[in-house]
């Protein structure tokens, strides 16, 4: 009988976002507080009313060789640089089984759950601009391979040799912490010991920034770009778009053992439920958060008073930030007091479908440091934030620096989808 | 006017180095593109449709999987070139 509740632990991160071209920069400008918000110089970007996002702060083609990024789209290219950097800092290097690989794990027991809310996006769109101007022959044969969504898994798979399985969620905004969510259970239950897991977008393009400014989803504060994205804040506008990728390497705490890992923390489990109350607009007040945050606590052994941080979703909307920390509330009454909350997002943009996964690097790294990022240009806080929540605002602050913590990173998405992962001190 | 067989062989080491990342002066006559050259199925149709708009040469889906080397190919567009 195969074991069915297993601890599982993080060995390994990586990311590419619009901070830096890896996990420690990235934590760093958290900490520091910077943003990677800029103002839009692309000759497209004149004629829209959004001109403003979060470019990654590394280019892929400085990591990547032409001729490999040049099969990929935006989207792979930011999930295998991640992959790659969390793969090499849990120990492994290479294909697994393969001669010449690193790191001891079965390929059979090696599985890869990279998620994007959009997929190759940027691909379908260039390629049409190339039928209709140069013909039929001229389309890429690797149009098709590109921008499928599960693309950035399966490279991801054939990166490390993952033949355990390769997934791919997609749940909005939600999609990176479900790949997390779903690659801890493929842990618990004992489909495989090793999985690497997370997301990624690059949907910066005109045609989703128009399509989403059209929404009234986006801040259009383009005269301040980096004082745009402001969750809390009573004057947030909408979310500014971000891109890249974060990727962890999720191990059974016996495999991790067993080799000699350095763990960062525990993957406690999730909790997942759906609003079921419309199709983009989040339930005023956070029901379906609550739902998922209750299921979190029914399904794991998770203390809410160990809780002392929360990688919220805070997109910077005026519905959706104040709804969550309702939630928040709602389900851990005083324990709440004594939960850091921070959004991330005012740093990062919102990498849509790779959130969930640049914020669990995020929310393991807080754990791992034990200091909470802060959530910048919050200059004058919702009264209904400040009456739920805790929010870390201005400079990074220090946790508890002994006894066990634990953390949450929260997504959610269109469609209602609610994913809520907790993460604890070794 | 037609291309040479060495204005050929250069125009495929140009497009192959484009699309496979392979130094122009491995492109050789007797180099497989699949196993030599780095150059899997699908690239291969970027190849082929590259070399059809250089030189002016039709290059039917049935006909690729016969240019095994760069020296078929080279054969096929001497012979096909308009």
């Amino acid at each position: 009988m195969s074991p069915t509740n297993r601890t599982v632990v993080v060995t390994g991160i990586g990311a590419t976002t619009p901070l830096g071209g890896d996990a420690a920069s990235t934590w760093e400008g958290l900490v520091a507080g910077k943003s990677g918000v800029r103002a839009l110089e692309e000759e497209w970007a004149a004629d829209q009313a959004v001109r403003i996002a979060a470019r990654v702060a590394v280019e892929p083609l400085e990591v990547i060789p032409r001729p490999q990024a040049r099969k990929l789209d935006r989207s792979a290219q930011f999930a295998l640089i991640a992959a790659q950097e969390a793969w090499k800092d849990a120990g492994f290097s290479g294909k697994a089984g393969e001669e010449g690989s690193e790191g001891d794990v079965e390929p059979d027991r090696l599985g890869a759950v990279i998620a994007s809310g959009i997929g190759g996006v940027t691909t379908l769109l260039d390629q049409y601009d190339v039928l209709k101007d140069k013909g039929v022959r001229r389309v890429s044969p690797h149009t098709v391979p590109m921008l499928m969504p599960n693309s950035p898994s399966a490279n991801v798979g054939l990166l490390v040799g993952a033949r355990a399985g390769v997934h791919t969620p997609v749940s909005a905004c939600a999609s990176g912490a479900e790949a997390i969510g779903y690659a801890i259970e493929m842990i618990r239950t004992g489909r495989a010991d090793v999985v690497v897991a997370g997301g990624t977008e690059a949907a910066i393009h005109p045609l989703p920034i128009a399509a989403f400014g059209n929404m009234m989803a986006m801040s259009k504060n383009n005269d301040d770009p980096q004082g745009a994205s402001r969750p809390y804040d009573t004057a947030r506008d909408g979310f500014v778009m971000g891109e890249g990728a974060g990727v962890i390497v999720l191990e059974s705490a016996e495999h991790a053992a067993a080799r000699g890992a350095r763990v960062y923390a525990e993957a406690v489990g999730q909790g997942i439920s759906a609003d079921s109350h419309d199709i983009v607009q989040p339930e005023p007040e956070g029901r379906g958060i609550s739902h998922a945050l209750q299921n979190l606590l029914d399904n794991t052994d998770l203390d809410p008073a160990e809780i002392v941080h929360v990688n919220a979703h805070a997109t910077s909307t005026p519905a959706g930030d104040v709804a969550e920390l309702k939630a928040l509330r709602k389900v851990f009454g005083d324990d709440a007091d004594h939960m850091a909350v921070s959004a991330t997002k005012s740093m990062t943009g919102h990498l849509l479908g790779g959130a969930g996964g640049v914020e669990s690097v995020a929310t393991v790294l807080a754990l791992y440091h034990r200091v909470a990022p802060p959530t910048i240009n919050v200059e004058n806080i919702d009264p209904e934030a400040e009456a739920n929540a805790d929010v870390v605002r201005g400079e990074a602050r220090k946790l508890p620096v002994e006894g066990r913590i634990a953390a949450l990173n929260d997504s959610f998405g269109f469609g209602g989808h609610n994913v809520v992962l907790a993460f604890r001190s070794v | 006017m037609a291309a040479t067989q060495e204005e050929i062989v250069a125009g495929l080491a140009d497009i192959v180095n484009e699309i496979a990342g392979i130094p122009v002066e491995d492109v050789q006559l007797d180099k497989s593109f699949t196993d030599d050259l780095d150059v899997d199925s699908l690239s291969m149709v970027e190849v082929v449709v590259a070399a059809e708009e250089r030189f002016d040469v039709k290059i039917p889906d049935e006909d690729v999987k016969n240019l095994k080397t760069v020296g078929d190919a080279t054969a096929y567009i001497l012979k096909n070139q308009g």
